[in-house]
């Protein structure tokens, strides 16, 4: 009999100095954890990524870890892409469907070593993973509290990290896994992240999980290291072109009405579809997609004028064609963007669109029609997100 | 004066809601009632002084909100608070909490099996398609399948495309939950025993069937059909208890110009050349009407106050062989304070959802069986709720009061009438399995009303004490309710109608018979309609 938690709220393993840099008190609930949304000023821990280094905790984000003879071969099965083609010591972003072809969730697989990997997903699925695994010689752990994360992004994560003595840091190529001691035990390092710049991702066993976040804010103080919360990171993936589960698309087994939920090529993540491999779930609807045409198109719109398009509609002339899923102003790229889903016929690059964008100003709202045209991807992608070595900035 | 424009037979919630309808189109209409008080199962009492007891129905989430805002029932007094949370002790010491919070309720199952943890969120949306399909209709008519006229036509083919919109799949999927027992329709998705359990107590609350039976899956989204404040699936408690449901019900009405006359029992319906003239009250007098409603169930209204010499035979037949069975009975205590539960720490939310202490469905069918061969279940499944925690008006403060809810309880004690001994056991029964968990709630018990399917038959009217008026099985739902070709509220003699859970949705504090009915009577009055439509959920 496990004992019971009558705690309201769980706390990540960084807890302790996460309340203590949250200055503003913006806490938000991620999957059950108390996570900060901002620590002191949106703007400034935005920025922190984009010229110096921010560091948000990921340690909520679900985490399986698969081993055993099969464990390759039954995640192959799983997901769209081809998971035969990841080495060890290498990350893999996928999706993975239902038996209609339709996205359940995105993640990433780290190869960690011979017959042993792990999956972060945004969305619980465990049942749905022991479905998949009838068969296989396979065994799957939900690891999520049991591995302590943070993602470590910025133009100066890497000079970060080589100040804490992770010396060869700068050689891990994108997607790659490296490892240093840390204390008495080590610390997992990924160039993996979600906001399109330079950065890592670590992970750490929970008990050394303040440790790490101590040495890591004193290498850094020099370099203006500073925590940053959801916020941000939301305006980072925007400018960037990174999808949100939950927010782009609805997850297949959470789609109450019928329609609701979208295939991989609806989603603009036809590149994670190998058809190659003779058998994955979902294989045999995408085929028949692929080949009879999809019902909608997922675009980045490229927005005129200055005024964030959330939640507007999205016209073809007079007609509604889709809606915008996430939009905003990109800082940086000094853009304003937009992710949309439209009928799949206005989907293509070059494609001229009106967005319906409501805003307001002390209480008096505004309609604009603005032009926005459909634009090949992200608005921000800078060559150091793929430079190795990595530059010290 | 004796004569009236309508006549409606019992001040039951579904009753008065129907009066209060006919009452806003102009008719000048008369509520009936055998009791010294209105409301039928949706009641207050006062048996012990200073306490309240929602005697039968308990708590509130499936009266349709069109109707709460259109008889303007807060403004008569009506406030429905949400409650959350429950729990399933288990009897080895642990128990299962299922919080209202969606992460701790998801860590909570977790901490029985994390797989299951994953596969509620897979349930939770399986469940909440049909309960999508079904509510659209709460407020409608249902068709007749086998009718050519335009109406039928119409309502036939929003029902087809609503089911259409399901797809090939998610038509499978609604055929087979509205036939399938909830036990396997559970087991599709769970693995811990407790969880499942916990899960399967909505499938069976008020039916005469076990968690493996056919049909019960359905019993589940009846429970999960309503809403509080939008909240499809939350329940509340009506502050005051049930009674304030009948009695904003009755005011409302009063305020549209109606009557309501008490200790007035209807012994026969008056039919005169195949048209009611009226009814004939069981003390001999008589009160006229073109127009009579029954707001008894269909046996009661067929069986009883009608002459079978006024009826088609085949209706008589169909009356007779409705399915209507006694399965549940009732204790509500006045305590003389709030009980402890063992593990359960005091200031826990959990402790103000509902209680339950059956930890297995092979234990909720092993409770099954045993009313199966004539008796009370001795480990009965329970919904046990302390609606004083969150409610204020319903005991002195710092006292509470406790409603039980308990089944399997037969009509008929191994086939002869309960005794008082029958009764005594019954009770104690009850009490006993509770104090298992609740160590010191024996020594808080001030006042006890028992409460057999006998009990609730002679008090309220209820055919062998069925809380829903007829099971709720396809056989008797949608176009089948009470019985095929009489599903449209009119009865089988002109201006003879039907308003009781008896017929469409069914049972439950609903009021959508009732409102239903009254759309029907209207429009062959050639009345303007008084009765709102339904929500849109999207
Ligand atoms: C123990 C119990 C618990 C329940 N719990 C819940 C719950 O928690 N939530 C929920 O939503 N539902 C619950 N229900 C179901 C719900 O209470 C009923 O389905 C609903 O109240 C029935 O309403 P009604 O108006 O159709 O009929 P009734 O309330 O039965 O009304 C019929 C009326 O007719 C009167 N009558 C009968 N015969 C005559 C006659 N010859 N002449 C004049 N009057 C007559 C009766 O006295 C009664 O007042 C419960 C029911 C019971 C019995």
């Amino acid at each position: 009999m496990i004992p019971h938690d009558e705690t309201m709220m769980l706390k990540t393993p960084f807890h302790s100095r996460i309340e203590a840099a949250c200055e503003i008190n913006m806490w938000e609930d991620w999957k059950g954890y108390t996570s900060p949304q901002a620590y002191t000023e949106v703007e400034q821990e935005y920025f922190a990524v984009r010229s110096n280094t921010g560091v948000f905790d990921i340690s909520p984000m679900i985490k399986y870890r698969f081993t055993g003879p099969d464990a390759g071969a039954y995640l192959n099965r799983l997901v769209t892409r081809d998971i035969s083609k990841i080495g060890i010591d290498r990350v893999a972003y996928t999706v993975w469907c239902d038996d209609n072809g339709q996205v359940m969730d995105d993640g990433t697989i780290f190869h960690l070593a011979e017959n042993d990997y792990r999956l972060c997903a945004y969305a619980r699925c465990l049942d749905w993973l022991m479905w998949s695994a009838e068969g296989f010689d396979v065994t799957i752990v939900d690891e999520t509290a049991d591995v302590a994360a943070l993602a470590v992004q910025g133009p100066t994560s890497c000079a970060i990290f080589k100040e804490m003595g992770f010396e060869g840091i700068e050689n891990l190529k994108p997607f790659g896994i490296t490892r240093f001691p840390f204390e008495d035990s080590e610390v997992m390092i990924s160039r993996t992240g979600f906001t399109g710049d330079l950065g890592y991702e670590i992970w750490i066993d929970p008990e050394l999980a303040e440790a790490f976040w101590d040495a890591l804010f004193e290498a850094g103080k020099h370099r203006e290291i500073r925590p940053i919360g959801s916020a941000a990171l939301d305006m980072l993936r925007t400018e960037t072109g990174f999808i949100q589960a939950g927010v782009d698309f609805v997850p297949a087994e959470e789609a109450i009405r019928t329609g609701r939920s979208r295939s991989p090529f609806e989603l603009g993540l036809g590149w994670l579809v190998s058809f190659d491999k003779p058998v994955f779930n979902g294989r045999k609807a995408l085929l028949k997609e692929k080949k009879e045409g999809s019902r909608y198109a997922f675009v980045y719109l490229d927005v005129e004028g200055n005024k964030p398009a959330e939640h507007a509609f999205i016209y073809s002339g007079d007609k509604e064609v889709g809606t915008v899923t996430t939009g905003a102003w990109c800082p940086t790229a000094k853009t304003n963007v937009a992710f949309a889903q439209v009928d799949a016929k206005y989907g293509k690059v070059g494609q001229e669109l009106v967005a319906e964008i409501y805003y307001e100003r002390e209480l008096k709202w505004t309609r604009v029609m603005a032009k926005c045209t459909v634009i090949e991807g992200a608005v921000f992608n800078p060559p150091r997100k793929r430079q190795t070595p990595a530059p010290d900035f | 004066m004796n004569k009236y424009d309508a006549i409606v037979i019992g001040a039951g919630h579904n009753g008065l809601t129907n009066a209060a309808y006919l009452a806003k189109a102009g008719l000048n209409v008369l509520v009936l009632e055998k009791n010294a008080y209105i409301g039928g199962a949706t009641v207050s009492r006062e048996l012990y002084p200073d306490w309240k007891y929602s005697n039968c129905s308990y708590v509130c989430s499936l009266l349709r909100p069109e109707i709460i805002r259109d008889l303007e029932l807060p403004r008569h007094g009506l406030q429905v608070v949400p409650y959350g949370g429950g729990v399933t002790f288990k009897e080895n010491g642990d128990y299962f909490g299922s919080h209202a919070d969606h992460e701790r309720l998801l860590r909570e199952i977790a901490r029985h099996s994390k797989r299951d943890a994953s596969a509620y969120e897979r349930y939770e949306a399986d469940v909440m398609k049909q309960t999508r399909l079904i509510r659209p209709f709460l407020m409608r008519t249902p068709p007749d399948p086998t009718s050519l006229k335009p109406k039928d036509l119409k309502e036939l083919s929003l029902l087809a495309k609503s089911f259409g919109s399901m797809g090939e799949e998610g038509l499978a999927d609604t055929m087979r939950f509205w036939t399938m027992s909830i036990g396997d329709f559970l087991d599709e998705y769970f693995e811990s025993d407790v969880i499942k359990a916990h899960l399967a107590g909505s499938g069976i609350i008020g039916t005469a069937l076990g968690v493996y039976s056919p049909g019960t899956a359905y019993v589940l989204l009846h429970h999960y059909m309503g809403d509080v404040d939008g909240s499809v699936g939350a329940w509340g408690f009506a502050r005051g208890g049930m009674g304030s449901v009948s009695a904003a019900l009755s005011k409302s009405f009063l305020s549209f110009g109606g009557t309501i006359k008490c200790d007035a029992e209807v012994g026969q319906i008056i039919v005169k050349n195949g048209k009611t003239k009226g009814v004939a009250l069981a003390n001999g007098d008589e009160l006229y009407a073109d127009i009579v409603v029954s707001n008894l169930d269909p046996k009661r209204t067929f069986l009883k106050i009608m002459d079978e010499g006024d009826l088609p035979s085949s209706v008589v037949t169909k009356a007779k062989n409705f399915k209507i069975r006694g399965s549940s009975g009732k204790l509500n205590i006045a305590l003389d304070g709030l009980p402890t539960f063992t593990g359960l720490p005091k200031d826990s939310p959990l402790c103000l959802g509902e209680k339950h202490f059956s930890d297995s469905l092979p234990k909720m069918e092993r409770a099954y069986d045993e009313w199966k061969a004539g008796t009370w279940s001795k480990d009965p499944y329970v919904d046990m709720l302390i609606p004083t925690q969150i409610d204020p008006t319903m005991a002195p403060p710092g006292k509470h009061m406790m409603s039980v809810f308990v089944q399997y309880a037969p009509p008929k004690v191994n086939g002869g009438e309960w005794t008082p001994e029958d009764k005594a056991g019954f009770e104690k029964t009850v009490i006993d399995q509770i104090s298992n968990y609740s160590p010191d709630f024996k020594d808080l018990i001030l006042h006890c009303e028992t409460r057999t399917p006998q009990d609730i038959e002679n008090e309220v009217g209820l055919t062998e004490g069925n809380i829903f008026m007829g099971e709720l099985t396809f056989d008797q739902l949608l176009f089948n309710r009470p019985f095929p070709g009489y599903a449209q509220y009119r009865g089988p003699v002109k201006g003879m109608y039907m308003c009781s859970s008896g017929t469409h949705p069914g049972g439950g504090v609903m009021a959508a018979p009732g409102a239903n009915a009254a759309r029907e009577i209207l429009q062959d009055l050639r009345l303007t309609n008084t009765v709102p439509g339904g929500y849109d959920d999207d």
